[in-house]
């Protein structure tokens, strides 16, 4: 069983609160795709994940990635409160003289393991990563978060037609399925659908969860397969700040200093 | 040089647990051998470039040294903006290498040339662009590739090209290769031009009547400045000669010098127009139809000295 004590639920809010303060300060897009991921984000890293922040680089840790990277400020909020860094440094996110650039830079900060933004290469860059580990006979686990848009590449359906040729255990995808994208509704869009089905079809181990239950995202992450394993994470985009739920403006907007105020109310 | 590349890799895989090799599907008859002495570090990935790339740079974040075998435009072109995220800003040990310098497999076809790859793949930060002309020097950057910190490209051409360089001469990565000596005029060449490179020097030098530099500019990038500087300095005649578009080879590379530099020596670009082929038939009968032979090169050379 997770600890869903407040101590998690805490975690979460605090992460959501980095963020937004981000993304207020240095008026940077994609709050929206950040704050959907969060609950996932924060059972990987306080639970799920076999890292160290104090030997960021060990060979037998377990690599996170990415692949869409414009949720940055979510990776780097959750890294800062894990300990791989301090938190006065989420304040030089996407401005002058800043340390954390917009998209991912992996020589940016410890943790980070991939440089990402440009999307459709973190499934790929994981399956070199799964190989890598099997090969060597480690227990490094690999796992990807990408979102629901980026399923519009090709290169993803190249990774996800390839893993499972390999019977990589030890890789999982999460897919971030907040519903929006770039232009509007994700199934307006291209229509993903039947997901579970395609993925099933592909030859993977599929999970579906509701993306901001600890126990269901929990539960599945420690799910044993032999398959490489999907998760696919149905969440809602700005989740957790009332006026961003499911509002597509917020992969654009950046909140301003009354919205950032309404939204620590509520992260209260 | 396929083979000079496959066997001293397989020599160095003896000895080095994290070479890798992947291939998108191609190379059959030329990978074998590696695939047979080391199947857990071979893989095959399918008809999938992009796929490939990343799955090398996964490999190479996890410290392994990971070399993609393909033909030039689907190790290059294909999944460029893979290379250029994962391979040249990570700064990932991938090695790509590709065959089919220039019009190579003429017949095939257009989309099997590559007359673009050096002027695109020069663009990309820490890539070395490497373009060798003989057996030797692909045997020598194979081996030198392994402890590289880096993405590094290939540009082969086939098989059974002679050895011209001395093989006693020292190789790196960023140096130029002298495989004659002389000082009245220079001809720089890259690659897969280094047949035409040796006949329109064998023709300018016949009975002693002038005395040439010929030189193999196998490392693209990092370019050798100290060399390319002290021949502007002389002053004498410069010709390129390159298999690849007139655009952003080493021909525009020595312009560049040139540009910057306070001299004005005679030069000229020897290379493939800016232009696909729609021509039928072999390398050499391309070359001709482009115009691109030793025969209009001495021509076009005499007539300028």
């Amino acid at each position: 069983m997770i600890d869903t004590s407040l101590d998690m639920i805490n975690t979460a809010k605090q992460i959501r609160k980095s963020i937004m303060t981000m993304n207020s300060a240095s008026c940077a897009s994609h709050s929206g795709s950040a704050l959907s991921m969060v609950d996932v984000l924060t059972v990987l890293y306080f639970k799920f994940l076999n890292i160290n922040p104090a030997n960021s680089t060990d060979m037998d840790r377990d690599r996170f990635i990415l692949s869409k990277g414009h949720g940055s400020s979510a990776l780097y909020a959750t890294l800062a409160h894990r300990g791989f860094f301090d938190l006065t440094v989420l304040g030089k996110f996407y401005v002058d003289n800043g340390i954390l650039p917009g998209h991912l830079d992996k020589e940016a900060v410890p943790g980070v393991e991939v440089s990402s933004g440009s999307l459709g290469h973190g499934l790929s860059i994981g399956i070199g990563m799964s190989i890598a580990s099997k090969v060597d006979k480690r227990d490094s686990k690999v796992v990807v978060v990408c979102g629901d848009g980026e399923l519009n590449e090709g290169s993803m359906w190249e990774a996800i037609m390839f893993a499972p040729r390999q019977k990589l255990d030890n890789l999982t995808l999460i897919v971030d399925y907040n519903k929006l994208q770039g232009y509007g509704r994700t199934n307006e869009v291209i229509n993903l659908e039947p997901l579970k089905n395609k993925f099933e079809s592909f030859n993977w181990l599929v999970v579906e969860v509701d993306g901001h239950n600890f126990e269901e995202i929990d539960s599945a992450l420690l799910k044993k397969t032999k398959k490489p394993k999907v998760i696919i994470a149905h969440t809602i985009k700005g989740k957790g700040v009332s006026y961003m739920e499911d509002q597509f403006i917020w992969h654009y907007k950046s909140p301003n200093e009354e919205e950032l105020g309404q939204a620590y109310r509520e992260l209260l | 040089m396929r083979n000079a590349f496959i066997n001293t890799l397989i020599e160095e895989a003896r000895k080095n647990d994290n070479i890798y090799l992947i291939t998108p599907d191609l190379g059959f008859s030329v990978l074998e051998d590696f695939e047979n002495e080391f199947p857990e570090r071979f893989l095959n990935v399918g008809i999938a470039e992009g796929n490939a790339v990343d799955i090398a740079a996964g490999l190479a974040l996890s410290g392994k040294v990971v070399y993609i075998y393909s033909i030039i435009p689907f190790v290059t072109m294909r999944p460029f903006e893979q290379i250029r995220v994962n391979l040249a800003y990570m700064k990932t040990n991938v090695r790509l290498v590709g065959v089919g310098a220039g019009v190579t497999y003429g017949p095939l076809g257009a989309t099997h040339h590559a007359i673009e790859d050096l002027a695109i793949m020069r663009a990309l930060p820490n890539m070395i662009v490497f373009s060798p002309s003989d057996p030797w020097e692909v045997e020598c950057a194979t081996k030198e590739s392994i402890n590289h910190n880096g993405p590094i490209y290939f540009r082969l051409a086939k098989k059974d090209e002679p050895v011209i360089s001395d093989t006693n001469s020292e190789f790196s990565f960023g140096k130029a290769n002298f495989i004659k000596y002389g000082d009245d005029i220079n001809i720089i060449f890259t690659g897969n031009a280094s047949d035409i490179a040796m006949e329109v020097y064998s023709a300018l030098t016949k009975n002693g009547l002038r005395k040439a530099n010929l030189i193999s500019m196998h490392s693209i990038k990092p370019f050798d400045s100290d060399t390319i500087n002290k021949i502007i300095q002389d002053e004498k005649p410069i010709f390129t000669i390159e298999e690849h578009s007139i655009i952003g080879g080493l021909g525009s590379i020595v312009s560049e010098y040139i540009a910057e530099s306070n001299k004005n020596p005679v030069f000229k670009r020897f290379s493939l127009p800016d232009e696909y082929s729609h021509y039928v038939g072999s390398q050499k009968h391309i070359r001709e139809k482009f115009c691109f032979t030793s025969e209009k090169i001495i021509r076009d050379i005499e007539s300028l000295i």
